[in-house]
Parts: C-alpha cells; sequence; structure tokens
C-alpha cells in the first residue's frame, strides 16, 4: 500500500472504535437444565450447584444455577449460522471485510476478561451487545502480522439488567506462510525415494496394508525387497499381508540432529514380524526409556502427510 | 602367502594439517596432501603413473594430476562405499603395482568435512533419485533413521543386549583413542585426554551412543604412495610392506543398515577382510602387534575386534577393560588418536598411522612393532590391510 492508502485504511479501521458490533441479540434458548448438564459432564465439573437442588439450597442458592463459564454460550447462534459468513451488515461484518482487504484473513481469540454481575438460574434468557472498543496498530506475532480487535460484551437478562461484561480480544492476522491451498506447511519426513522395485510396497502402505514381498516360485518372504528371488533366482513375486504382529528386535532413541518433523527423543525400531522379516519403524504409545528388546508389538498406521503413510508399532501384552 | 603379499609397499604418506575450517578447497587439499606424499617417498609428481581414490572424493585424479604436475596416468580407480574404500584404495594400487599395470600409484582422500558437507547431520533430506542406492534408505528415513550415529545405534543396542556391554564398554574406546591423541601433535584433541566420566557425562546422540562415542567432523586431505616392494627399498623410509589388502561384501549386506541377518551383533564383512589378510600374509592375529581399527562410532570396535578373532565372541569388553588396547598392551590400537582423536580422514590418516608404526616413527610407538594390522569402514562394504616390516 501506498502512504496516503496507508493512512486512509487507518483511518478507515479507526472509525469504527465505539460502533455497535452486532444488534443486541437474545440467545436461542433460555437457561435449561439439559445444556447444562452437558456442559458440566463435557467440562467434568462435578459441582453439584449445577444439578443438584437440593444441593443448590444448601448453599443459599433459591436453586441450581447455570456455570459462569456458560455465560457466552447461551448466546451463541450454532455452528451453521457462524460459519454461514459475517457480512451481515453489522458493524463487525463490516469491519471484517475492512480487515480482509488489509490482508487480515484469519483469525484467533486471544483475551477475554469476565466480570460477572450476577449467577444465571433456570429460565434465564441471555441476550448479547457488543461495541468496538478499538483496533491496535498492526503488530508482529508468531503467527503473522496481526491487529488485535477489542470489543466490550455486555450481557444483558430479560429485564435488561446486565449479568455479565466481557472484554473479549481477538487477533486477526496475515498467516506468515500461505502455501496453495490454503493448508500450513507441516514439516515433512524425509520423502522415500520410491522406484519401480519399491513403489507396491508404499502403495500398499497408502491402504494402510503391510505387505511382504514374496517369491511366487519358492515362496521365500523377503524384506526390504528386490527385483529378484536371492533364494532361487526367480523375477515373479506377489505380496504377503503381514498379520500387525511382532517384536522389538533392536531400536535407537534419537535426540540429535535435529529434524523438523521429528519431536526429540523419539524411537526408531527394528521390528521382526512374526512372518519372520524385519522392518524399520517407529513405536508409538510407549515412553523411550520403557522401550525393551523382545517387547510384543502390533501394527498401527501413521498418516504423517497427505502423500505418506507408514506402519509404527505399539507395545501390546503378549 | 597369495601372489599379492609382500609384491607392493607403502613409501611415502602425506597429509594436511586436520582442521575444522580449512580455508581452502578440497582440490587444493588434494593436491597438498598428495605432493607431500610424494615428496615424502622421494619422488618426483612426474613418476606418478596411476591414481586411486573414493567414489565420494570430490576432487577427480584429472584435477590433481593437472595440477600437480603429474602429466600421463595410466592406472586410475575408485572404491565405492564411503570410508569402506579405504585400505580398498590400497589394494587396487598393489594389484596395479604387482602386475606391471602401474609403477607409482597415489591414493589420496581429501575433503572440507567438517565446514563443508557434514556427514554427521544425516540425508534425511537429501536429494534422491530412482537409483536403488537412493531407495534404499526409504526403508529407514521416512521414520527418522537418517545419520550414521543412528545407524550404528541399533547394531549397539542389540550388542549390548546379547551381550551384556554397557555404555562404559563402549567409552573405554574413545578414552584410549583420546589418550593416545593427547601425545600426537597431529591430532585435532591433542593435549585434550578425557576419562571415562566424561564420556558417561555427554549427552545422548541417538541412544545408546554419547556424544563421544562419536568420531569428530574433520577437514583435511591424506595420501599414500604406493610402489613395488623392490623400489620401496630404494627410497628413503624403510617400505611398509603390503603383506595382505582384502575387500569384503557380507552376506544381505546395506549400506550401514544390514538389520536382516540372522544375527546383527556381528560385522560379517569385517570377518571376511579378516580371513583375507590371514590367509594371504601367512598370520594370524597372535602375529599382529598393532593395530589401527575404524573408528567412526566406537560400538563397533568391539565386534571388529571379536571378527579379527583378537577375542571371542562377546569378549571385547573385557579385553579392552584389561587394557590390551593401550600402548603396551597386547594389541595396541588407534596410536594415533583413531578417528575419535585425531581426524576422521574416511580412515586414510589411519593406514599412515600404520605405516608409522611400521618405520617405527609413531608418536605412540610401541616396542617391537612387525604387523599392523589397519582396517576401513564397518558398517559398510569394507576393506583392510595387513602391513609389516621388510623381512
Amino acid at each position: 500500500m501506498a502512504q496516503t492508502e496507508q493512512d486512509g485504511y487507518e483511518k478507515r479501521l479507526g472509525e469504527f472504535a465505539g460502533r455497535e458490533a452486532a444488534p443486541p441479540r437474545p440467545g436461542p434458548d433460555p437457561v435449561n437444565v439439559p445444556m447444562i448438564r452437558h456442559w458440566v459432564e463435557a467440562m467434568g465439573d462435578r459441582n453439584p450447584v449445577y444439578l443438584d437442588e437440593e444441593a443448590a439450597r444448601r448453599t443459599g442458592r433459591a436453586g441450581i444455577v447455570a456455570p459462569a463459564s456458560m455465560m457466552q454460550a447461551w448466546t451463541m447462534r450454532g455452528y451453521a449460522a457462524a460459519t454461514a459468513g459475517q457480512d451481515d451488515g453489522s458493524g463487525l461484518g463490516e469491519l471484517i471485510a475492512l480487515l480482509a482487504e488489509g490482508g487480515y484473513t484469519s483469525v484467533v481469540a486471544t483475551d477475554s476478561e469476565f466480570a460477572f454481575h450476577r449467577e444465571l438460574t433456570v429460565g434465564d434468557h441471555v441476550g448479547v451487545r457488543e461495541i468496538i472498543e478499538s483496533i491496535s496498530p498492526e503488530k508482529k506475532t508468531a503467527l503473522g502480522a496481526g491487529r488485535f480487535v477489542t470489543t466490550e460484551r455486555t450481557y444483558l437478562d430479560q429485564h435488561g439488567e446486565t449479568v455479565a461484561v466481557q472484554r473479549w480480544r481477538m487477533l486477526w492476522f496475515r498467516p506468515a506462510r500461505t502455501p496453495p491451498g490454503g493448508r500450513e506447511p507441516a514439516a515433512l519426513r524425509p520423502r522415500p525415494a520410491v522406484n519401480r522395485d519399491n513403489a507396491f510396497w508404499f502403495e500398499a502402505a497408502r491402504e494402510h496394508r503391510l505387505v511382504i514381498q514374496r517369491c511366487d516360485a519358492c515362496g521365500a518372504l523377503r524384506h526390504p525387497p528386490g527385483p529378484c528371488c536371492p533364494r532361487c533366482g526367480s523375477y515373479g513375486w506377489d505380496t504377503a499381508e503381514a498379520s500387525g504382529r511382532g517384536r522389538v528386535y533392536s531400536y535407537v532413541v534419537s535426540h540429535h540432529p535435529r529434524h523438523p518433523a521429528f519431536e526429540p527423543p523419539y524411537v526408531v525400531a527394528l521390528v521382526e514380524l512374526e512372518e519372520g522379516t524385519r522392518l524399520v519403524t517407529n513405536l508409538v504409545g510407549v515412553a523411550p526409556e520403557e522401550v525393551e528388546i523382545d517387547m510384543p508389538v502390533a501394527l498401527e498406521w501413521l498418516d504423517p502427510d497427505p502423500e505418506l503413510s507408514l506402519p509404527v508399532f505399539r507395545p501390546v501384552t503378549a | 602367502m597369495s601372489g599379492l603379499s609382500g609384491r607392493a609397499a607403502i613409501a611415502g604418506i602425506g597429509a594436511t594439517e586436520f582442521s575444522k575450517d580449512s580455508g581452502r578447497s578440497e582440490l587444493r587439499l588434494a593436491c597438498e596432501a598428495v605432493l607431500a606424499a610424494v615428496a615424502d617417498a622421494g619422488l618426483r609428481p612426474s613418476d606418478v603413473d596411476g591414481m586411486v581414490t573414493f567414489t565420494a572424493d570430490s576432487s577427480s585424479e584429472i584435477h590433481i594430476a593437472r595440477s600437480t604436475g603429474m602429466g600421463e596416468l595410466r592406472f586410475f580407480s575408485r572404491v565405492p562405499h564411503g570410508g569402506g574404500a579405504a585400505c580398498g584404495t590400497v589394494q587396487q594400487a598393489a594389484m596395479a603395482v604387482a602386475t606391471g599395470v602401474a609403477e607409482v600409484v597415489v591414493c589420496y582422500r581429501a575433503f572440507n568435512e567438517r565446514s563443508g558437507q557434514r556427514f554427521g547431520l544425516g540425508r534425511a533430506d537429501a536429494p534422491s533419485g530412482a537409483g536403488a542406492d537412493d531407495a534404499a534408505f526409504a526403508w529407514v528415513s521416512p521414520f527418522g533413521l537418517f545419520t550414521p550415529a543412528q545407524w550404528v545405534a541399533m547394531f549397539a543396542r542389540r550388542y549390548m543386549h546379547e551381550y551384556k556391554a554397557t555404555g562404559e564398554d563402549f567409552g573405554r574406546v574413545a578414552v584410549v583413542d583420546r589418550k593416545h591423541a593427547a601425545t600426537n601433535p597431529a591430532a585435532w584433541f591433542y593435549g585434550r585426554p578425557i576419562t571415562l566420566a566424561d564420556h558417561q557425562a555427554s549427552r545422548w546422540i541417538a541412544e545408546p551412543l554419547r556424544l563421544l562415542d562419536c568420531c569428530q567432523e574433520s577437514d583435511g586431505g591424506q595420501a599414500l604412495v604406493v610402489v613395488s616392494a623392490e623400489r620401496a627399498r630404494d627410497l628413503p623410509h624403510p617400505p611398509a610392506l603390503i603383506l595382505a589388502a582384502g575387500q569384503g561384501s557380507g552376506d544381505d549386506q546395506h549400506m550401514m543398515t544390514s538389520y536382516y541377518r540372522p544375527e546383527i551383533t556381528g560385522i560379517p564383512e569385517m570377518g571376511l577382510v579378516g580371513r583375507q589378510l590371514y590367509g594371504q600374509s601367512g598370520l594370524g592375529p597372535a602375529d599382529v602387534d598393532a593395530a589401527v581399527l575404524y573408528d567412526h562410532f566406537t560400538p563397533l570396535v568391539l565386534p571388529q575386534l571379536e571378527e579379527l578373532g583378537f577375542c571371542g565372541r562377546g569378549e571385547a569388553r573385557d579385553f579392552i577393560a584389561d587394557g590390551h588396547l593401550e600402548v603396551g598392551g597386547r594389541l595396541p590400537v588407534n596410536t594415533h588418536g583413531g578417528q575419535l582423536g585425531e581426524a576422521y580422514i574416511h580412515g586414510m590418516n589411519g593406514i599412515a598411522e600404520g605405516v608409522r608404526l611400521v618405520r617405527g616413527t609413531s608418536v605412540n610407538q610401541p616396542p617391537s612393532v612387525r604387523h599392523v594390522l589397519v582396517t576401513a569402514g564397518t558398517g559398510v562394504p569394507t576393506s583392510g590391510l595387513m602391513l609389516g616390516t621388510d623381512r
């Protein structure tokens, strides 16, 4: 952006401060027991005042109350409405469009501060009014350059009384790297060199099948595979599907050098399959210090990226 | 005694300094080492008519010949498989000289392995093609097993399991190497010995390997001059006769990852080399007065002692703990400090130490050395030499 254009953009953003983000909107449902039950179960919150009338009364309350942490949930519109797009003519919708114009297309919530005025009880019907408080200058963040947008949300009951006030902050940012397809590139595991002699194995792996090359003349299994049977000389082969059971024959716990696709310390194992062949693989579900030679293991599949599927093994009881 | 035994000799050795940053091209290092070796042999570059190096070397013989004024060459050959090539280059030279194909053959290896491309970082994201050598890494690299230290660690863990060896058993190899390096002014670790406690306190690289189990990475070059035994007798230094030279690739051999054999605690390709060395020379383990054993990683020194018949299977840890690798022990090993202590020049500096031992000029010279056994890289198709004094 040219400087004058940049100044104009800043000014337009600044004009949103103090504007209403969205018209006051009542929540879709009043405070109710089923939603409370789902919430406390998901959160693992066993405080009895949320579901047990007696227990709630023993604390001096009139009856059960909703968890304070559900405040925002009562006003959420649901997944479909929330993802249908923000271009709804509201102040926030306009702001999001302007942010997108500046390249700030990604968002992450960063802060939420609540002040609660009273507890909600069954039957309360909560709505929210949201005012845009500020839009920060551009900041450099680990996610990319972005702007913090702070709003103040006032939660009101069916009588128009304030039940809670929330300061809500989001970072709207330009993704640091935007590869084709918009997917954040993860560090890829080293690519296997696939050629005419080994492609079948990696193709089977993509289908989550662990195969072992088998000579079609003498039946000998061989891994790593090759074009010719060292036992009988036949070029013909097919594959046998491994049972997926085996034992750790040896292993390495790797610390250095660091490769971005692997989090050290990680375990690379040489597993001997019950069919008799061995393969190099990774162990999962076991701490490096707990790995032992001869430990029985079973096959699982790892798909580290869309192009690669690898057999890995998890310790099992014998 | 075979047709090769005693026919050729190493008459000259020459090296650059061993550093972490040579500041010079690999070709320049090669030229310096080659010229130093030719001068040590009392010869001129124009006397050289053959050259041998590693397939891994970046400086082809033509560049060195042109740069050093060698003129015409009538024999040139290369040996594959990384550090396993070292003694194989001398075998090539000895065969050329013994058959009259060439008269003065220089073997060389030079690289900026520390300041340039470091092997220790592994080949995780190395460009790969459709050839069998690249495809072989497909069975290990995607799982995060892509460095030499990791590849060796897989063997080491199994060896510990089968023979109840410990990290300290590996560490004693590093301690004796560094003890020898400490008195060798050419060694990178000159004046810097370590204790077993230092080894045990060093950080993990690829368990069960610690930092001090791993050889250093070095910049430098080393060259050797091979001539006939007769000619060597007319040159300035006592000849280091090539009593035997062998290569070995074992059954079901892979590059650093021969994990699919019935047993993985031995080094069958080194056993094969050893049998040739004893067969060609007519000597046995009891006749060997000193050895230079390839020590890129300490754990694979133990099975070398076993494969070469210096002790029984699984007994190397006791052989080492009893002090037999020390000067004054049954088999002084790596008197220059090895690759852990002196420098990692892909085993070629070890052959030069073998020559010094035969000449009687090692900085850690044991008394009365007549026969020296030298090995090349382990985990790969390898090679070995038996060097001896003249008569």
